[in-house]
């Protein structure tokens, strides 16, 4: 049986309806999980020993700006002993964004997380050192959401007196 | 003078300071003591800034703190038509640029679903193998210079140049390349850059060896790096680590490998690995990748097959400016290429190299417009420098220069 059906056999299987959505673009399989279980789908694709995805190559968001679930929560997993790369989507609402962290499963999540916050103002609950990643501590903005302006804010940035 | 003196305004507090003249070394030794190194660190390679608490000379924990070189290109990228993306892709890892234009235009290509021409796509091989080399001389040399062989990066830069000057005659250009396109590459190779690639080739052999002598029979760079910054395999797979510092974990992961691009399943070459994970496997590793370089580029030399650098696809690839001017078909589709924008169609991607640094990947969501809804550049240095903590506790002060130099991130890549 190819990977893709397993793969996806397996989510269905244990999940149920949990599992939203399988699209298949350009050989990419990509899953949308709710936003609730991700920790669990993470941690039973890591653990299940015909898959074993041990290894989190990134996570990021994608702000659709218009829409009700107005970001979704993109991971990249990779399992070294089938060679095989997944994607994991979950959407989440604009109000108070926030989803389950999944350092607890992949520690290198970490780094990604908190970029992510820092970029899109996602609070990723249980995680162990939620600060911003590449700004500085007092801004108050997230640069990729829409509605930043490429040029930046005036004054949103403390620059150094003139003496 | 007087704006200074107001934040002592504690009067208390200054006399302290002036009395409490008997501050011995012992005391300095007996406290745990924080310093900052960095961003203007020159070991650091770059602007990476690390705060590290310490115990007499012993590093108790060290936090990094990225974001001084962030200039925010996944935003920009947002803002820009995919052509014009390229020549930034150059400022991502600022060494080994051939690689990441590479890196990007599969990205593109795959979300387009169009495929380059055979001779382009050896072209590619050859320069992304010679950005390698390029890129693990500066390596190996800036980092014999942070443990103290100071002429090793004399010798590396020597070499670095001779590829450099290929590039330039190649793509105009020696450090910021910009030199594929979608759909191909930017100028044909003739036969007097294939010369003078396989001319580099051949006295390179003996530069390494020269190199290689230098530092093996060096008790004191042996000594700095063995044994020191040990990352194990678990740690180096949980960490996100990828690159030669995994291969140097005992992972034999390469993406060359694991999902070949381009034509490198026709190539033969080996994937070194070491078990021992520490500075020094990483030394040896990037010594033998650049070997196993070498053997990839005269295969592709041998190879090169004739024939088109740019892609049949006039919608999506720009055609030659000589073209553009003498005929009316091209005119038009330059104008709409470069007014609408390529318009791929709707979906995400994710696409990665093996890069001299790690996996370079990119993700990009198109909405069938002419610029990227969304682009997440995930970059190596970045998910390699995550462990650096792990590394650094436990370690001597001056192991944390050899460690960072053993990682090698470059900072303009990991802060995007």
């Amino acid at each position: 049986m190819d990977m893709k059906e397993i793969i996806v056999e397996k989510l269905k299987k244990n999940f149920g309806e949990f599992v939203q959505e399988v699209t298949d673009f350009r050989n990419d399989l990509s899953i949308t999980i709710a936003s609730n279980k991700i920790v669990d789908v993470s941690k039973f694709l890591k653990e299940d020993p015909e898959l074993e995805f041990v290894m989190c190559k990134d996570v990021t968001a994608i702000d659709w700006a218009t829409r009700k679930n107005r970001f979704t929560v993109v991971y990249h997993i990779y399992s070294f002993k089938n060679n095989y790369f997944l994607r994991l989507k979950s959407n989440i609402v604009e109000e108070t964004p926030a989803i389950d962290s999944v350092t607890s499963v992949w520690p290198s999540s970490n780094w990604y997380e908190r970029e992510t916050f820092d970029m899109y103002g996602i609070v990723f609950k249980n995680h162990p050192d939620l600060r911003r990643m590449y700004m500085p501590e007092g801004f108050q903005y997230h640069p990729l959401r829409k509605e930043f302006p490429v040029l930046g804010i005036p004054g949103s940035l403390p620059l150094p007196e003139k003496i | 003078m007087e704006q200074r003196s107001a934040i002592y305004t504690d009067e208390k507090l200054i006399k302290k300071l002036l009395e409490d003249k008997d501050i011995t070394i012992e005391d300095a030794l007996d406290n745990e003591m924080v310093i900052n190194m960095g961003p203007q660190h020159p070991a650091t390679h770059g602007v990476l800034r690390l705060v590290l608490r310490l115990d007499g000379e012993t590093v108790l924990s060290a936090v990094p703190e990225l974001g001084y070189l962030h200039r925010g290109y996944e935003k920009m990228a947002e803002e820009m038509s995919y052509i014009e993306f390229i020549p930034h892709t150059d400022r991502l890892d600022y060494t080994g640029t051939m690689c990441n234009n590479v890196a990007y235009v599969l990205a593109v290509e795959k979300l387009l679903g169009i495929e380059a021409p055979k001779r382009a796509q050896y072209i590619r091989m050859m320069i992304a193998e010679l950005s390698r080399l390029a890129a693990h001389m500066i390596a190996i040399g800036t980092y014999a210079m942070d443990v103290g062989a100071v002429t090793m990066v004399m010798w590396t830069f020597r070499e670095r140049e001779k590829i450099q000057e290929i590039f330039d005659r190649l793509a105009g250009a020696r450090f910021t390349t910009s030199y594929t396109r979608i759909g191909g590459v930017a100028s044909d190779a003739d036969s007097v850059t294939i010369k003078m690639v396989r001319d580099f080739l051949d006295q390179f052999h003996s530069a390494l060896d020269e190199m290689d002598k230098l530092l093996l029979g060096n008790k004191i760079f042996i000594d700095r790096l063995e044994g020191i910054g040990v990352l194990s395999k678990e740690d180096a797979i949980a960490l996100g680590v990828t690159g030669p510092n995994l291969r140097a974990s005992g992972v034999a992961y390469d993406v060359r490998r694991a999902k070949p691009y381009l034509f490198y399943n026709e190539m033969d070459f080996n994937i070194p690995t070491y078990t021992d994970g520490d500075c020094l496997a990483r030394y040896w590793l990037r010594g033998d990748e650049v070997r196993e370089s070498v053997k990839i580029l005269y295969q592709i030399l041998d190879k090169m097959p004739q024939g088109e650098i740019l892609a049949n696809e006039p919608k999506h690839t720009l055609a030659h400016k000589a073209e553009i001017y003498t005929k009316m078909e091209e005119l038009i589709h330059d104008f709409m290429i470069i007014n609408y924008g390529i318009n791929p169609p709707v979906g995400d991607v994710f696409s990665s190299a093996e890069n001299p640094k790690g996996e370079l990947g990119f993700y990009i969501v198109s909405n069938g417009s002419g610029h990227p809804w969304k682009m997440k550049i995930r970059s190596p240095s970045f998910c390699n420098l995550q462990a650096i903590t792990n590394l650094c506790k436990g370690a001597m002060i001056s192991d944390v220069v050899a460690i960072i130099g053993s990682l090698d991130p470059v900072m303009g890549e990991a802060d995007k």
